[in-house]
């Protein structure tokens, strides 16, 4: 809300010397939030001048200037001598422009003079052999509307020379622009905010809406005819008749600057009059050209499908829960949100009936919110207005275009319906000291509530308090507490750390969501945070299958970009977008990860339902949300790029591979204490022969590995990308309370290699377990060496095992370790079909 | 040195002489001066006190003499070995010596090169302050909420006193489902998770709840469509304002240090009445009348936007089941990634978003 400070102190007596920005400060701290001061900037001397004498005088560089000598009445400096008519006081200005003459009203920037669309202070300056002793003013230099083409000429008689321009031009007013809330309907005109403002300085308040209109009858034959068929709709409805305005008759120039420095356009003045009241006591104004009506006005619901266009020339298509003002044609307005374009004001029009009515507040914001429609009127509708203004605003605006636009107020008002009585709200009288914590006895309470307008009743502990009707958003005891409090002072709030009873820490998936990413960060990983749209191109360059169950999403009616329609259902979709610009932007190795939500959707789409707020749904009730709700589990995400370890001075690095993705995750759950198993998987976007599944009771919950070229190049990335992305909250869940207990003998160690010969394709993995757990005196089993080529077999490869072999209990005897050796051989020869390589 | 032996003829052995035996020694220790290596003094050890060394050879003639001669002989050459070795001895420990010293200077490398062949990585400062939070709460007895991101609109909005129609609702910019009538949402706020507590436990209830909420803002310098916040929610017999104000200020300095402050102004929220908004005493200037004029980072205020708080309001208690006649409450909510913006001095908020490692690398593990 913009409110002009000169408007404003016309209803609150505030002290002479408050400064604008004391003022903000007051407003702000009781409940009005300053956004920000308007103001011109401009400080003066800026004066009225006459041009007294003009010379042209043609420049070498072919410009002709105007040498004046211009009457700046008390400014006036005699002792310039090289001018023209240096006999009369004035000063000798330079001037370029040439769309005034001798005689002509001028405004004049003396030196001092600051103009900001300049940016320097004016001075005296030398200029084509003259000293300027000022400067003659265009719009555009005082950072006005208007034509920058040439000077201010100003109408002849509107000012006499030495008259401060400032003032003359409306350029130091100070505008205040406040955050309104959305509670507070009556902030919204300069007489709630000068309420305010009487009551945060204490000082007297002087209601626009208090001034004795002269009344009208309401059944005087002037009274255009009205029938309110839906009072739930529009429970006051007031018009007024205001016939023979003159067309061509201007909105007075004050009017019109007050209503542009609250932020709306002059337009004409009948509908700058509306919205005159309108910013005055905060009650939207409707003005209906009379010749346009046909027939009674009618208020009723909307018909579903009825269409109406308003006067923003949009062709709405309506619905019962919309109100609507109609005639005989049909609707003719949206109620309290816009007028309709058949019967709006023009340049012609003369005859205008005023609506001023009262509408429900919700109706109109569910209507404002369906037709996507904000209008001033509805901004201020759907919060609630004063009910009883109706008849006092229609009034006010007619005797505004009888004053200005020579109209005649027709004899009989229109008024339909009563303002609704507030309902009283009963509290505690100590309620206010309980919620706050601030000293507030029976008695500041009382004071505080009356300050606001209401009403109070003290009866033993119990406070009866009525809003006053401007109000609307007064219904709770609790509003009444910061009514209360915004008086006593929100500063006054002591501070007291409250004692919590014994917490129980981080839950073990917090714990362990850390644990996980300080791993992550140990491996190298930079993590990054990336949004979770996503949509079919990246399944696209991710060369997902048609069928791929990512590729099914949860989908947003209102995206930001077509291209990302709804959520990610994979990690890798940000982490290649975040790897694209990282390449981009020089990087070589770059290694990140990401750990947040994925969107899987239901099986089955279904409604969330939406219950009431009258009392606690019932735990069936809370248990239908998770049934509708997507999964939404967290997963680790990662890519690398590049070197794995890095070439240097200490000689070549080493690239990231495959094995390095799927390192990642083995530490990963290692650091969870969960055993995954490593599986070959063919799964998109991974390289076909490169791509592990991650496997946990038998349960594929990640994959790890080379990303498929194809992949790459639909992204433009480098060749050998590697990526992991595994279900954190899989590995949560199965990482137990307590780790593994320390296992280990003391006895010496016997070690023994093993080359066993298997198909090329066979899987290394599963083999060294089978191997671990041959015997129990087998420690482990580490691959050491992979070889194919002429010692072995076409076809075949030999896995070369390192085996540590010990007793819990005593030293190992050569038979031992030979039954051991066989053992081995044997599981290996019998589950892989492995020999022994000779 | 025994006493002239007239019993027998006394045959001369004339390596076993006593000349010949300080002869052989002194030049064992000649030698072994001379030695530069320990090679060298390997060879010196085989030629003069090894198998088939003078002295070696001497000690065989012993045998040779008669007996009365053969003690005197013994303690002569047994002597000299004994000077030889401990000579021997003293000069391996000094080549040692020498040759290690030699070695280590030749060791010696510049510990100046850099190594850089596997940095460490790096956690963003969105996870790592908001652990910093949840710590903070943490040691106060509060626990830590957590909630669905894709949301109920029940639960995003009725819930808290965000009717359909409530006109704050459409001023929460919200990401719907598709279709509309799924009626649910991306959470716009970390509220829905203190209506699910609320909903699901019995007070007294403290619980912090931070989190990654949406908005439909256009991504720019200021604005992003996907942010993070942490709210906290308190409900216990005989809660005020008071407390509300001293966990902020408690908040406050835990995160920015001893001496901060907070200042509430009246504001509007539909989940809490009375509302404030929440400032916080400017870290930089500390409002302090010599360095608040010039600050640039409160421009001038003395107190710098943190977040928004209050009572909660009863209806909200109602629809999750508390009996508001019993229990108050407060709840407040601050910007996580407005608090890393504007403590380390970050223009673009898009910087925390578009994924470049040099953004996050600075923060390190933890904050
Ligand atoms: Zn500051």
């Amino acid at each position: 809300m913009k409110v002009p400070v000169s408007w404003l102190r016309q209803y609150v007596d505030l002290p002479a010397d408050l400064s604008t920005v004391d003022l903000a400060a007051r407003l702000t701290a009781f409940d009005l939030k300053l956004e920000e001061i308007v103001s011109s900037g401009i400080s003066g001397p800026l004066v009225v001048g006459r041009v007294l004498n003009l010379v042209k005088e043609e420049q070498k560089n072919g410009k002709t200037i105007n040498w004046c000598r211009v009457d700046v009445g008390a400014h006036n400096d005699p002792s310039v001598p090289d001018a023209p008519g240096e006999d009369v006081p004035s000063r000798g200005i330079v001037c370029g422009a040439h769309n005034f003459v001798e005689g002509d009203l001028v405004v004049v920037s003396l030196p001092g003079t600051v103009l900001p669309a300049l940016g320097f202070e004016i001075s005296a300056r030398k200029t084509y052999g003259h000293v300027s002793d000022g400067m003659i003013c265009s719009s555009a230099e005082l950072g006005l509307p208007g034509d920058a083409s040439g000077i201010i000429v100003l109408e002849p008689g509107s000012a006499a020379p030495g008259d401060d321009a400032i003032a003359l031009l409306g350029l130091g007013e100070e505008v205040l622009d406040l955050e309104v809330n959305p509670d507070r309907a009556y902030a919204l005109s300069l007489r709630g905010v000068a309420r305010d403002a009487a009551i945060a300085f204490g000082v007297p308040f002087h209601d626009p809406a208090d001034v004795e209109a002269e009344t009208v009858a309401t059944a005087g034959p002037g009274a255009y005819p009205v029938q309110v068929q839906d009072p739930t709709a529009c429970p006051v409805f007031a018009a007024l008749t205001v016939t023979g305005v003159d067309p061509s008759a201007v909105t007075p120039p004050w009017l019109a600057q007050r209503i542009e420095l609250a932020g709306m356009r002059s337009i004409s003045l009948a509908v700058d009059v509306t919205n005159y009241v309108m910013l005055e006591l905060g009650f939207p104004i409707h003005g209906y050209d009379r010749s346009l009506l046909k027939g009674p006005l009618v208020v009723r619901r909307a018909s579903d499908g009825e269409k109406l266009t308003t006067l923003d020339g949009v062709t709405r298509t309506l619905t019962a829960e919309d109100a609507v003002v109609t005639d005989d044609r049909g609707p003719v307005g949206l109620g309290g949100v816009m007028g309709g374009e058949e019967v709006e004001m023009t340049s012609t029009t003369t005859d205008v009936v005023i609506e001023a009515a009262v509408w429900t507040a919700p109706m109109i914001a569910r209507t404002a919110r369906t037709q996507r429609l904000t209008s001033e009127a509805a901004k201020r509708n759907e919060r609630g207005v004063d009910p009883t203004l109706p008849a006092h605003a229609a009034r006010r605006v007619a005797d505004l275009l009888v004053e200005h636009g020579g109209g005649t107020l027709e004899d009989g008002l229109t008024l339909i319906g009563e303002a609704p009585v507030p309902a009283d709200i009963v509290l505690r009288a100590d309620l206010s000291a309980r919620v706050t914590g601030v000293d507030i006895d029976t008695i500041a309470a009382v004071e505080a509530l009356e300050a606001n307008g209401c009403a109070v009743e003290v009866d033993h502990d119990w406070l009866t308090v009525t809003p006053p009707p401007w109000r609307p958003d007064l219904t709770d005891p609790y509003d009444v507490v910061e009514d209360v409090l915004r008086v006593v002072g929100y500063d006054q709030v002591p501070s007291v750390i409250p004692v919590a009873p014994a917490g129980r820490g981080l839950s073990v998936a917090q714990k362990l969501r850390r644990r996980a990413g300080n791993i992550l960060a140990g491996e190298g990983l930079v993590e990054v945070k990336t949004f979770p749209f996503a949509g079919p191109a990246d399944w696209d360059r991710m060369g997902l299958p048609a069928d791929d169950v990512r590729r099914r999403q949860v989908l947003l009616e209102n995206p930001l970009s077509a291209e990302e329609p709804g959520l990610t259902t994979t990690l890798l979709s940000g982490l290649l977008r975040s790897l694209v610009l990282n390449i981009g932007r020089g990087h070589a190795d770059v290694h990140i990860t990401e750990t947040g939500r994925v969107f899987l959707p239901q099986a089955v789409e279904a409604e969330a339902p939406i219950y009431g707020v009258d009392r606690r749904p019932t735990v069936e009730e809370l248990d239908a949300f998770a049934a509708v709700l997507p999964h939404q589990p967290y997963h680790v995400g990662l890519v690398m790029s590049g070197e794995r370890v890095r070439s240097g001075w200490a000689g070549a690095g080493r690239p990231v591979t495959w094995a390095d993705a799927v390192a990642v995750v083995r530490h990963l759950a290692t650091a969870l204490h969960v055993d995954i198993e490593v599986e070959a998987a063919d799964q998109a976007p991974w390289h076909p022969g490169r791509c592990a599944a991650i496997v946990l009771d038998g349960v594929t919950i990640g994959h790890a590995g080379e990303l498929h070229p194809r992949v790459l190049k639909a992204y433009g990335l480098p060749p050998r990308v590697v990526a992991a992305e595994v279900d954190l909250d899989a590995l949560i869940a199965a990482s137990p309370a307590v780790g593994p207990r320390p296992d280990f003998s003391a006895y010496p160690v016997a070690k023994e290699d093993l080359a066993l010969v298997v198909d090329v394709s066979a899987a290394a993995g599963p083999l060294a377990t089978t191997l671990a757990s041959s015997s129990p005196l087998i420690e482990s089993a580490r691959l050491f060496d992979v070889y194919t080529g002429e010692q072995v077999a076409e076809g075949k490869k030999s896995l070369a095992f390192a085996l540590r072999l010990r007793a819990p209990d005593r030293t190992l005897t050569d038979e031992d370790i030979k039954g051991a050796r066989e053992a081995a051989v044997s599981a290996a020869a019998s589950q892989h079909g492995a020999t022994l390589r000779t | 040195m025994s006493a002239p032996n007239s019993s027998y003829d006394p045959v001369e052995v004339t390596p076993l002489r006593s000349d010949e035996i300080d002869r052989m020694r002194d030049e064992a220790l000649a030698a072994i001066a001379a030695a530069v290596t320990l090679d060298d003094l390997k060879q010196v050890r085989i030629d003069h006190v090894g198998d088939r060394s003078p002295i070696a050879l001497a000690n065989r003639e012993i045998g040779a003499l008669q007996p009365q001669a053969r003690k005197e002989a013994g303690q002569r050459v047994g002597q000299a070995r004994g000077a030889i070795n401990q000579a021997l001895a003293a000069r391996t420990a000094e080549l040692e010596e020498a040759e290690e010293q030699q070695a280590l200077v030749t060791e010696a490398v510049d510990v100046t090169l850099p190594w850089d062949v596997q940095p460490i990585g790096a956690r963003h400062p969105v996870t790592t302050l908001s652990e910093h939070i949840a710590d903070i709460f943490v040691a106060m007895g509060w626990e830590i909420a957590e909630g669905p991101e894709v949301e109920a609109e029940w639960l995003n909005f009725d819930a808290l006193n965000l009717g359909p129609d409530h006109p704050a609702r459409t001023m929460q910019d919200t990401f719907w489902v598709t279709p509309e009538r799924a009626a649910m949402v991306l959470r716009t706020h970390t509220s829905p998770v203190q209506a699910r507590t609320m909903l699901t436990r019995t007070p007294p209830i403290y619980v912090a709840c931070p989190g990654r909420v949406f908005r439909t803002d256009e991504l720019d310098a200021t604005h992003s469509p996907v942010f993070h916040q942490v709210e906290g929610l308190a409900i216990d017999e005989g809660l005020s304002m008071a407390h509300l104000k001293g966990t902020l200020d408690h908040f406050a300095q835990a995160i920015y240090g001893d001496g901060m402050t907070t200042r509430f102004r009246p504001s509007y929220f539909p989940f809490t009445e009375p509302s404030a908004e929440m400032d916080l005493l400017c870290y930089v200037c500390h409002n302090e009348p010599d360095a608040v004029a010039a600050c640039r980072t409160c421009k001038g205020e003395g107190w710098v936007e943190w977040g928004g708080c209050g009572v909660v309001n009863p209806r909200v208690l109602i629809a999750c089941g508390i009996d508001p006649e019993r229990y108050s409450g407060f709840a407040f909510g601050i910007g996580i990634d407005r608090t890393i913006t504007s403590r380390y001095d970050i223009a673009d908020l898009r910087d925390l978003f578009d994924g470049d490692i040099r953004f996050t690398e600075p923060f390190g593990v933890e904050l």
